[in-house]
């Protein structure tokens, strides 16, 4: 099978008479199990899923003023609490709050949504939705990338990501997500 | 068949990047960004089970900044120090038991155990240590902006990925990456 043959082919006919030549068939048994076991080698140590990027941007804390007013009825607020659930609400502190988890129809779902009421109840240029995430103690990273990722591709640009206060923290424990 | 396995080992040879292994295990998180990380020019944080690893590409910079955190913490770093560091991807031990570190080979490396980074008090911030001085590094030897990404752990609570990204802040790095995984749909 893995030998290369490059003896003359069929008899002369006629012709003179010439000393038999030595075959020259080359065994390339090893070489191809080496080809192997090197193949072997490369794909078992290589790393194909790549990890991938997401990148984070936080505002310039050396720069205190340079914070824009935001109305509140365009502010949706989201709270991270345990059990990968979400309590988010819209408006100023206070408001009825719902409950949500992650998913395609928990939080993007809630997300688009409520962006397309808040373009379509308020006029002017800036009438996009600002979304506030306030991750708590007891949430986990994973929620945190998940909220980031939600946003990403319900296409929310204005957003922060803010320390939690006490009585957002009461909130939570008041619904059984702290 | 004999050509085919050659082409398919050539291949792998070309696109092969070693597998480094980690020290700090952690789970990273499924997100549907594609965007790759970059090969050089990015230092790799890892944060998990309440630790922290520190990670940085290019072993000429590990060397310098090696050379860098000696002179700050106030102990000195043989060239052959320096030279086993350079080879070290990701390591987790405080500045005292680094000289310890580096004198074990690489299987006593992975047995031993790395506690992370300290970063709990103030005063003694290694972490901020080792992110400040891997800036100056790249800045002087390359001079390009050193890029950060995290690597988090998926099940750990959010404070503790709280903590480098209020390091980061305080030096005024407000862009960085989290390393993520493709989430299948």
């Amino acid at each position: 099978m893995a030998e290369l043959d490059t003896s003359g082919g069929g008899k002369h006919k006629g012709g003179k008479i010439r000393s038999k030549k030595a075959s020259t068939r080359i065994d390339l048994t090893a070489m191809v199990d080496l080809a192997f076991l090197l193949i072997t080698f490369f794909i078992m140590t290589t790393t194909l899923a790549k990890p991938k990027a997401m990148d984070m941007v936080m505002p310039d804390k050396s720069k205190p003023d340079v914070q824009l007013p935001v109305p509140e009825t365009r502010t949706m607020t989201v709270l991270l609490g345990s059990n990968d659930k979400i309590e988010w609400w819209i408006g100023p502190a206070g408001s009825p709050t719902h409950t949500d988890n992650f998913g395609k129809d928990g939080i993007r779902k809630t997300l688009v949504e409520q962006d397309k009421k808040i373009q379509a109840t308020h006029s002017g240029k800036d009438n996009y939705m600002i979304v506030l995430v306030k991750p708590s103690d007891k949430s986990t990273y994973k929620d945190f990338v998940n909220m980031i990722d939600e946003m990403n591709i319900a296409g929310i640009q204005s957003r922060g990501v803010v320390d939690i206060t006490k009585p957002e923290i009461a909130l939570l424990q008041r619904d059984g997500l702290y | 068949m004999c050509d085919v396995a050659f082409l398919l080992l050539t291949f792998f040879i070309l696109t092969a990047k070693l597998r480094t292994d980690d020290p700090l295990h952690v789970d990273v998180p499924a997100s549907s960004q594609i965007l790759v990380v970059p090969d050089d020019n990015i230092s790799t944080i890892s944060v998990g089970h309440n630790k922290i690893f520190f990670g940085i590409e290019g072993t000429d910079i590990r060397k310098a900044l090696l050379e860098e955190m000696g002179t700050q913490y106030k102990t000195h770093f043989t060239p052959e120090e320096e030279q086993r560091f350079s080879v070290i991807p990701t390591f987790g031990v405080p500045m005292s038991q680094l000289h310890q570190f580096i004198a074990l080979d690489e299987e006593g490396r992975k047995t031993f155990p790395q506690p992370g980074i300290p970063v709990d008090t103030t005063a003694n911030n290694e972490l901020a240590s080792w992110i400040y001085q891997a800036r100056l590094v790249q800045k002087n030897l390359k001079n390009q902006d050193l890029r950060f990404a995290i690597k988090g752990n998926a099940k750990d609570e959010y404070t503790q990925y709280k903590h480098v990204v209020d390091i980061f802040q305080k030096q005024g790095i407000n862009k960085f990456s989290l390393i993520t995984s493709l989430k299948s749909k």
